[in-house]
């Protein structure tokens, strides 16, 4: 990785010519497979038994052994070792996506969910000797209720997008069982995260896209034009993707109500909201928390993470099976419920994630989440400050926990936003969240989350002036940026074209 | 403060004051004053980490304890060796606090290891092109079935027996929405019945796809080959779907290479723990020509300015953040750590290791069910050859047996079938692994016989 911070503080820019150069291409564990070599020793074979290939049919029976590495264990290690160096991680410096909550990852959380009697259980023991994760399961659905404001919490859905899923399934067995066959539409701001449509189409629900004012917030008038008696429901983000508390969510949610349609709200920004508000209070029938967004677990490099999905009385009698019922001092899974939607999760969710979701809630307590929320709220708003005059911002009121700037500028001088994200990686730092939301032109959503401190916030909102004054001075820097980092600007159009999506040995016929 | 916060309340105050606003609450004009929450939130006060440890500690003690437990339990997670090594690189920072790779040029590391996990899915199942991990088995299991129904442009799902149940509750819950109808295969003795098969390919409606599990949820060997060769013959163009073990497949014939179009299935053999069910991770491989057709994400080889090699995500244009409404599925996440795991997994065992993985799994089951078989009044349920696990038929209650021998020996001796089907509640389902020595296999037909004394 570059050494730019020095640089970067006494107002330099990192060097243009790769630092980097004399590294080659990125190599992969097969291209240290050696024939013969292994990494690990399984005990010797203790019982007396034919050979497998003895008691599996010869049909069934591979003929030629699969093309896996042969490589020993220290290769292993180095070869791995080697790649993570090549990542930016949260643990080392800011990431500043905007609707990620790209927030630390408290190592005791890591510690709880190694402990053998929580991370190494098997899902079918009896439930006897099962008592002390059931009541932690528990405890997390009652406590992610209270902070939602629902009555209750399923935690089955392995992540975001999934708890989308849940609530639309959700929305289809209440209407199901109403009788109100021709509520098929789901209304949605344009201004929403891709994954709302997409999740509404494989519930086979018909998605309505409203457009949002000025502010990305929903338009009242507009959305009384379209209510109608096909209306199902409707799928809200609050903050909105461009950062903003929708003022109106609950004469939005009232009018929904009014023509038994259902308020479904996309919680992935509900790091802005922890003792300020809680969606049961404005009229949401489900919304999904992000546990590796808000409730601080890893992202892992792209998951896993989990999206428990909170309910009002309504929806409560359709949650997916088993559920965890408390029966005195025992806890017991329970699938005898009559409306169910059935079964969502092979077992109980990412349990594993959320073990460590609530050691967090556990370790922050209400002041805390409290605490974190308002934290969130205020570096935002302060890093908006700083970075309006650079890149202005997209509506001029105190935002929520993220914000939302307009790179348009940057385009008179033939650099496009894309191209000072790829010049912030050179800065050290990974850059927001491009070109989204679509109503916005040229976007960056930025949220620092409220981990970072004033010292980190002043450093990022330093890199982006630096690399402003580039975009004016030298805009072949930023267009051809990056230049320090382990690889430069990648051909993202040729891996298109090409579609080389495996390792093939040298020499073979599809090399 | 609280530990995780990046400034305190009096550096609070000067944040605000350079904001320009006179206080905090000024930042939230925005929120309704009607909406407000009154008071703190209705949860139990914080814990410094010695507090955690002792309460999360006690809830963790209230479990049966996995080092001093023998378990053959199965049913979709097994108990299989993880190396040390799998645990240490999973726990580097770098790998397990990084965020997806779109910013690729940061981000080689874990687009490197998607890379490689595609290699290892591609070659244990026998096909072109695999996707970067799903969120586990069943999820996946639905989303094959998706992509053959937008392929074939038909409903009609034909699914075998030996599905698990509970993948075929996700499935049920899943694909109900989208109008696709799924018909049960008939069994023979706990598997495919390929005359019905056969008869149900070749009359009524074409199928979209065939579903079945290798191994199948009781342990049974399927005849994949022949339902293979059937769906070609009579199948007019119906997709076999496979969803295999994946350890099992350094040992067992590539489902690609036996007609199946899509092979998917669930990583938690692959060295990760059980961890009460999950996270684990799914697979995804298909043909090289449904390639536009897969979930989840992909990654391709490519160069850098200056030519060298790295790797990036592609086909994004597939994916909800770009189709939206019209997207081929509304994956978001997948099961990148996980998937980290697999790899490093697979490259410790390599292929002989995991052969022999597989090939103890054979073993040792197979010489646990013929001591069991010799304990009075227990029978095997089931006829054939089967793969790490088996159901025997007991002349009691399984679950009550289970219970008194876990009580007596410390030993978990299996999953109780009337979990699934109310009526078999004299069938055991009993998993051994490489991990299970001959003197723990002893123990557990020991304590069997004891228990049924």
């Amino acid at each position: 990785m570059s050494a730019v911070d020095h640089e970067a503080s006494a107002g330099g820019s990192p060097a243009q010519a790769s630092t980097a150069s004399c590294q080659g291409s990125v190599d992969l564990i097969f291209d240290r497979s050696r024939p013969g070599h292994r990494g690990y020793l399984l005990p010797s074979l203790d019982v007396p038994a034919p050979d497998a290939e003895d008691l599996v049919p010869d049909t069934l029976l591979r003929k030629t052994p699969p093309g896996l590495p042969e490589v020993t264990e220290p290769e292993v290690v180095r070869h791995y070792v080697g790649l993570s160096t090549m990542n930016h991680h949260v643990d080392r410096d800011l990431y500043p996506l905007g609707s990620c909550t790209m927030k630390y990852n408290p190592k005791i959380n890591e510690d709880i969910a190694r402990l053998p009697g929580l991370g190494a259980l098997h899902p079918d023991a009896p439930a006897a000797l099962s008592q002390g994760m059931l009541e932690l399961l528990w405890r997390c659905e009652q406590e992610l209720a209270r902070i939602l404001g629902l009555v209750a919490v399923s935690l089955h859905p392995s992540a975001g997008a999934q708890g989308e899923l849940l609530g639309m399934l959700l929305f289809r067995a209440y209407h199901r069982h109403h009788g109100n066959d021709g509520k098929r539409t789901i209304l949605i701001p344009d201004s929403a995260h891709g994954t709302n449509p997409a999740s509404v189409v494989m519930c086979g629900f018909t998605p309505r896209q409203m457009p949002s004012r000025g502010d990305g917030r929903v338009d009242l008038d507009r959305l009384a034009e379209a209510i109608g008696p096909d209306t199902a429901g409707v799928m809200i983000t609050n903050p909105n993707t461009l950062g903003l508390f929708e003022k109106d969510f609950a004469a939005v949610a009232e009018r929904v109500h009014a023509v038994d349609g259902l308020v479904y709200m996309d919680g992935a920004n509900l790091n802005a909201l922890m003792g300020i508000v809680r969606p049961g209070d404005m009229g949401v029938d489900a919304v999904h928390a992000n546990l590796h967004k808000t409730f601080s677990t890893p992202h892992g490099g792209g998951g896993p993470g989990a999206g428990p999905v909170g309910v009002s009385q309504r929806l409560e009698p359709f949650l997916p099976v088993p559920l965890i019922e408390r029966r005195g001092e025992r806890f017991e899974l329970v699938s005898d419920r009559p409306h169910t939607i059935g079964r969502l999760h092979p077992y109980y969710g990412n349990a594993g994630v959320i073990v460590r979701a609530y050691a967090y809630i556990r370790s922050l307590g209400p002041d805390g989440l409290a605490a974190v929320s308002r934290a969130a709220i205020v570096n935002a708003n302060y890093l908006m400050k700083q970075v309006d005059p650079v890149f202005p911002v997209a509506k001029r009121e105190a935002c929520m926990h993220e914000f939302v700037s307009s790179l348009a500028w940057t385009r008179e001088h033939g650099v496009k936003n894309i191209d000072v994200a790829k010049r912030l990686l050179d800065y050290g730092f990974h850059a927001p969240t491009v070109s989204f939301p679509l109503i916005v032109p040229d976007a960056f959503m930025i949220e620092p989350t409220e981990t970072e401190t004033r010292a980190t916030l002043d450093r990022f909102a330093q890199a982006l002036a630096l690399i402003a004054r580039e975009v004016r001075e030298e805009p072949q820097v930023v267009q051809g940026a990056p230049h320090t980092t382990r690889v430069s600007r990648l051909d993202e159009a040729g891996a298109a074209r090409h579609l080389k999506v495996r390792w093939t040995p040298p020499g073979s016929s599809d090399a | 403060m609280v530990r995780y916060i990046g400034h305190t309340p009096e550096e609070e105050a000067s944040l605000l004051a350079a904001i320009g606003a006179p206080d905090f609450e000024s930042l939230l004009e925005q929120v309704p004053a009607g909406l407000r929450i009154e008071g703190p939130l209705d949860l139990p006060p914080a814990m410094s980490e010695v507090e955690l440890r002792r309460f999360l500690g006690g809830l963790a003690a209230r479990n049966y304890d996995p080092n001093r437990t023998v378990s053959f339990l199965g049913a979709g997670m097994y108990d299989h060796a993880v190396p040390a090594a799998v645990d240490h690189l999973a726990l580097r920072p770098e790998f397990y606090t990084a965020y997806t790779p779109y910013q690729a040029e940061v981000a080689q590391g874990t687009l490197a290891v998607i890379l490689e996990f595609q290699t290892m899915i591609c070659e244990l199942t026998g096909l072109d092109v695999a996707n970067a991990s799903m969120y586990e088995g069943a999820s996946a299991a639905a989303e094959a079935l998706l992509l053959a129904h937008g392929a074939t442009g038909r409903g009609r799902i034909l699914v075998a027996g030996g599905v698990s149940p509970r993948v075929r509750g996700v499935l049920d819950t899943l694909l109900s929405s989208v109008g696709l109808a799924i018909e049960e295969l008939p069994s023979d003795d706990g598997r495919v019945d390929l005359s019905s098969l056969r008869r149900l390919l070749g009359n009524g409606e074409p199928a979209a796809a065939v579903l079945v599990q290798q191994p199948g949820f009781l342990g049974l060997l399927e005849p994949l080959g022949e339902i293979g060769s059937l769906c070609a013959a009579h199948g007019r163009g119906a997709h076999l779907v496979a969803s295999a073990d994946p350890l099992s497949l350094g040992l067992l014939a590539a489902p690609g290479r036996l007609g199946a179009t899509t092979v998917v299935g669930d990583l938690q053999p692959l060295g990760i723990p059980p961890q009460f069910g999950g996270p684990s991770g799914g697979y995804f491989a298909s043909r090289r020509e449904h390639i536009r057709r897969m979930p989840g994400r992909i990654a391709a080889e490519t160069v850098d300015s200056l030519g060298r090699r790295g790797y990036t995500l592609t086909l994004q244009t597939r994916e909800q953040h770009i189709r939206r409404e019209k997207a081929t599925s509304n994956i978001c996440t997948n099961s990148g750590l996980m998937a980290l795991r697999a790899c490093v997994y697979l490259s410790l065992l390599g292929p002989r290791g995991l052969h022999e993985a597989a090939a103890q799994c054979v073993q040792r089951s197979h010489y646990a069910l013929a001591q069991l078989e010799q304990v009075a009044g227990v029978q095997r349920a089931h006829g054939g050859p089967f793969f790490r696990e088996f159901a025997v038929r007991l002349p009691v209650p399984a679950e009550a047996l289970v219970a008194r021998i876990h009580e007596q020996a410390g030993i978990l001796a299996g999953v109780p079938l009337s979990r699934f089907v109310a009526a078999r509640d004299r069938d055991l389902l009993v998993a051994v692994t490489e991990k299970r020595s001959k003197a723990e296999i002893d123990a557990l037909v020991a304590a069997v016989r004891q228990a049924l004394a």
